[in-house]
């Protein structure tokens, strides 16, 4: 039985299929209202992230389907000492696809080797996220109408952001596609990143000015720096308030640049940049949801 | 030193200097009870010095770790005092129970009983990474 784990394990063939059924949900949901119809996902989160889970659970209602949800990680068998491998099995007698959040990194794949149906990896520590990618690439093809031939921009934590990452490895197979990578020299992107980049011939440019760059970028994806990076409170305040994006910032960039982040927000956005029409956070929370229901129906083969 | 040739079984030749032991032990050696020479720091024309194991047993041995610990290192079968097939080991693709994950994140250090995997994902600098966590191998 497929699983989701990583963005890398969908080719961009599949990618694409992905991104098509999900606008074809939008144009049509009321096709598509029935179609998990009889069918249960298990959220299992042994960790609080209550938007993801809100998200997949939506997605599958939405669907048609039902959802079984663990009540909370201090009162789920894991707290009692249970492996991963034996809830994996268990959860298979009774529902049809796993979506599991756990702070451990790797959980989500024990429980893939070991489930019987379906595990989508919700997000394990801060190593994958596979369907928050997905939602920025639905986000990405409906903003810009193509992955190809575009500039993209990260800026901020770009050494432990694991959304950069995986966009990254994802963006990094479309033709014509140059990345701009802008954070203070702390939190730059790890050097296996860059090797992968290198090796394959992808131009990219590092720098720690954003406003300098602004002008060239397509997309630009706004990261949280996190304070627990830092060793004192000096060093995180200062970096942290270098990389604001704000109105005044967004001057000398494209009419059609799209602004992103993965979301919840700290202060790295100003809130002033929510009315321009080039912020785009919101939709992706939306376009996270529809990607979650095009993927529940892929693995479920419906 | 003069150590008698054997007649059947397998001589891990080329080991690296001083990882004699470790492959003993790594390729479960130490549980078998069959005849075996270890020879250590052995002098050798191509490596200097060199570690190299006699086992004097025709047994079924998978040799495939020792492409990690000792690169170069030559598996030679031996059937009725002949050389009858030398092999040269290569980087294997996986390693299980070899090496540890030291990432405090990772699955395996709260699940104790899953085997600890690393994966070869780059051929050139020899990196392994493990499967769970991609948390590269340290030597
Ligand atoms: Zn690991």
């Amino acid at each position: 039985m497929r699983s989701v784990i990583d963005i890398k394990e969908l080719s961009v063939s599949e990618i694409d299929e992905l991104v098509s059924v999900a606008k074809d949900i939008i144009a049509n949901p009321e096709k598509y209202a029935h179609k998990c119809e009889g069918k249960k996902l298990a959220t299992l989160f042994f960790e609080p992230s209550t938007r993801t889970r809100l998200s997949f659970e939506a997605a599958m209602y939405e669907l048609g389907g039902n959802v079984l949800s663990m009540a909370s990680a201090a009162s789920s068998s894991a707290s009692k000492g249970e492996s991963v491998a034996d809830t994996a099995q268990v959860i298979s007698c009774y529902a049809d696809i796993i979506a599991m959040r756990h702070p451990k990194e790797g959980a989500p794949m024990v429980a893939a080797m070991n489930a019987s149906i379906p595990v989508i990896n919700a997000g394990d520590g801060g190593h994958n996220h596979p369907t928050q990618t997905l939602a920025d690439l639905l986000t990405i093809s409906r903003e810009k109408g193509r992955f190809d031939n575009l500039t993209v921009g990260f800026c901020g934590d770009l050494k432990f952001g694991r959304t950069v990452h995986s966009l990254i490895s994802a963006m990094e197979r479309y033709e014509g596609v140059k990345f701009v990578l802008i954070s203070p020299d702390e939190l730059t992107v790890p050097d296996y990143v860059k090797r992968e980049l290198d090796k394959k011939g992808i131009p990219y440019v590092e720098t720690t000015d954003l406003t300098a760059v602004m002008p060239e970028l397509d997309i630009l994806y706004m990261t949280r720096v996190q304070q627990e990076r830092f060793f004192n409170e000096e060093d995180y305040l200062r970096l942290r308030d270098s990389y604001i994006l704000t109105p005044e910032k967004l001057e000398n960039a494209k009419s059609d640049m799209i602004v992103m982040h993965p979301l919840p927000r700290v202060n790295e956005i100003s809130v002033a940049v929510d009315r321009d029409p080039r912020a785009c956070y919101f939709k992706q929370v939306l376009n996270g949801k529809y990607m979650r229901m095009a993927l529940i129906l892929k693995l479920l083969g419906l | 030193m003069n150590i008698d040739s054997i007649k059947n079984g397998i001589v891990l030749d080329h080991l690296t200097p001083g990882k004699g032991m470790e492959v003993y032990r790594l390729l479960g050696l130490d549980r078998l009870d069959c005849h075996i020479a270890i020879i250590k720091n052995a002098p050798s024309r191509k490596m200097g010095k060199k570690d190299i194991i006699k086992i004097a047993d025709d047994i079924a041995l998978d040799t495939e770790v020792l492409g990690y610990i000792c690169p170069g290192a030559t598996v030679n079968i031996i059937k009725d005092g002949k050389n009858v097939e030398k092999k040269k080991m290569s980087l294997p693709e996986k390693l299980v129970n070899v090496v540890t994950c030291h990432n405090p994140r990772c699955i395996t250090t709260t699940e104790q009983e899953l085997p600890q995997i690393f994966a070869l994902t780059d051929h050139e600098r020899a990196e392994y990474r493990c499967i769970y966590c991609e948390t590269l191998a340290k030597n």
